[in-house]
């Protein structure tokens, strides 16, 4: 037997404030822990797995502007980020932008001890080298006359304003950067952010639209896989895609989902150790766009063959009238011996998927709407 | 001066009303932000420009213009927009 067994953390980003679960290694009993920053809309929290104790929480309130939380004590106490993630004063002859609200968190790589990354809508990307608590824009992307052009402006994104997102850091290289625009594509850099290439390649836009054009890709989460980094897979407002490195085309894997379900979602989760095992959350992307579980019957689905086929995975779930759905950060899985996932709905529900998603629990009810949920082992 | 500050911004000031100099609202910002840091971004952003649904009251006048000249016996409130439900 274990003579430490692992606890594990689930960090749930609400519309109204954040709460902290710690669950029992068995992932049977939660505590909870919250509300943190009641009111203020959270889009990320995350903690750095190179200490284990320091969590950022992006945060914003209805009048407020945006800011970084940052603890070092796993959400004991917080303090307030020094500078958070702000554009530069325009060049190029852009327009100036204002960061409404940073969307996105992601700890550096691990030979790199405190640096993140943020992206922030309208999409900015921003690099800190102190622990988030003062945050540098990222010229290459956010004063960048291509770039600018594919972001668009405001008018042109998602009403709660386009996304900079899934910004993956190499576990094999800190150089080898990649992000996700919404809209606005994939890209990829070498040479940690100097300078950036499109990855687009396969993947296809709202009928009637050229794909060669990259503004109009909408990549919705891109994750790369811990046990092969070389394959990605990606959950994009026109289907469900796979790419493995060194090639550079997409493959619609979504194109083996049922046909009655489809394969439109937000979030996309690898599995720790099985590069071929991922789960989506299907959601209904038919005439306006309801962003509801198809049918009102939400279920995740997992391909084990790399997207060849997908299994249904909805025992404990509910199986009628319920129409919410999970945004693109609210589903993700622990790296435990037999994976559980975990999702957060719009709803403001929190359930655990235990052995991989076979069979669905309820954790919790009643919080705001969830706009991500991450999970980490505590040692 | 005196500045009144909404129950939002209360975490950084602990009070209601606090004292703070500057002879535009932009330089009265960069003081209260040296007073409290923090609170300017929360209320300006990054290119000087009052976020939206914030307002500023001057001697109960709405004024929207960041360079707008300060007295130092003026009032200044600083309101979170009253709208929606």
């Amino acid at each position: 037997m274990n003579s430490s067994p692992t606890r594990l953390v689930l960090m749930v980003a609400t519309r109204k404030g954040a709460w902290l679960f710690h669950g029992d290694p068995g992932r049977d009993a939660w505590r909870v822990d919250g509300p943190h920053f009641l009111g203020h809309t959270i889009s990320h929290v995350q903690l750095d797995p190179r200490d284990g104790r320091t969590l950022l929480a992006a945060a914003k309130t209805g009048h407020l502007g945006p800011t970084v939380f940052r603890s070092t004590d796993l959400g004991k106490t917080w303090k307030e980020a020094r500078r958070p993630p702000a554009f530069d004063k325009p060049s190029n002859n852009l327009p100036a932008r204002a960061v409404d609200h940073t969307f996105w968190l992601t700890p550096g790589h691990a030979s790199e001890r405190d640096t993140w990354y943020a992206g922030t809508s309208p999409q900015g990307l921003f690099r800190s080298d102190d622990g988030g608590d003062s945050w540098t824009p990222l010229p290459a992307v956010n004063d960048d006359p291509q770039f600018r052009e594919w972001m668009g402006s405001a008018q042109d994104g998602t009403p709660d304003g386009p996304k900079l997102h899934s910004i993956i850091v190499d576990p094999r290289d800190p150089q080898h950067l990649l992000f996700g625009m919404s809209g606005g594509g994939v890209h990829e850099s070498r040479d940690a952010g100097r300078s950036w290439k499109t990855l687009i390649e396969g993947m296809e836009v709202v009928e009637g639209f050229d794909a060669a054009t990259v503004t109009f890709h909408d990549p919705h989460c891109v994750r790369i896989s811990p046990a092969n980094p070389d394959r990605l897979y990606q959950q994009n407002h026109c289907g469900i895609y796979r790419l493995d490195r060194p090639g550079t085309a997409w493959q619609r894997v979504g194109r083996h989902m049922p046909a009655d379900v489809g394969d439109i979602g937000f979030p996309m989760v690898v599995h720790p150790r099985d590069a071929d095992t991922a789960w989506v959350f299907p959601m209904d992307g038919t005439d306006v766009w309801p962003r509801t579980s198809p049918a009102g019957r939400p279920a995740t689905y997992v391909t084990r063959d790399g997207g060849q086929t997908w299994q249904r995975l909805d025992q404990g779930l509910p199986q009628q009238q319920a129409w919410w759905t999970v945004k693109r950060q609210a589903m993700t899985a622990d790296a435990l011996p037999a994976p559980a996932l975990y999702l957060g709905t719009t709803s403001g529900e929190l359930w655990i998927g235990h052995d991989g998603g076979s069979h669905w629990a309820n954790i919790a009810r009643h919080l705001p709407e969830v706009y991500a949920v991450e999970v980490a082992e505590l040692t | 001066m005196k500045v009144l500050v909404p129950s939002a911004l209360r975490s950084y000031t602990g009070a209601t009303q606090v004292d703070a100099v500057g002879d535009t609202l932009l330089a009265l910002f960069a003081d209260l932000d040296q007073r409290y840091p923090g609170l300017r971004f929360r209320v300006v952003d990054e290119q000087q420009q009052l976020r939206p649904n914030m307002r500023i009251f001057v001697n109960g006048q709405g004024v929207r213009d960041l360079g707008h000249a300060l007295r130092p016996d003026d009032f200044v409130a600083i309101v979170l927009a009253l709208s929606g439900g």
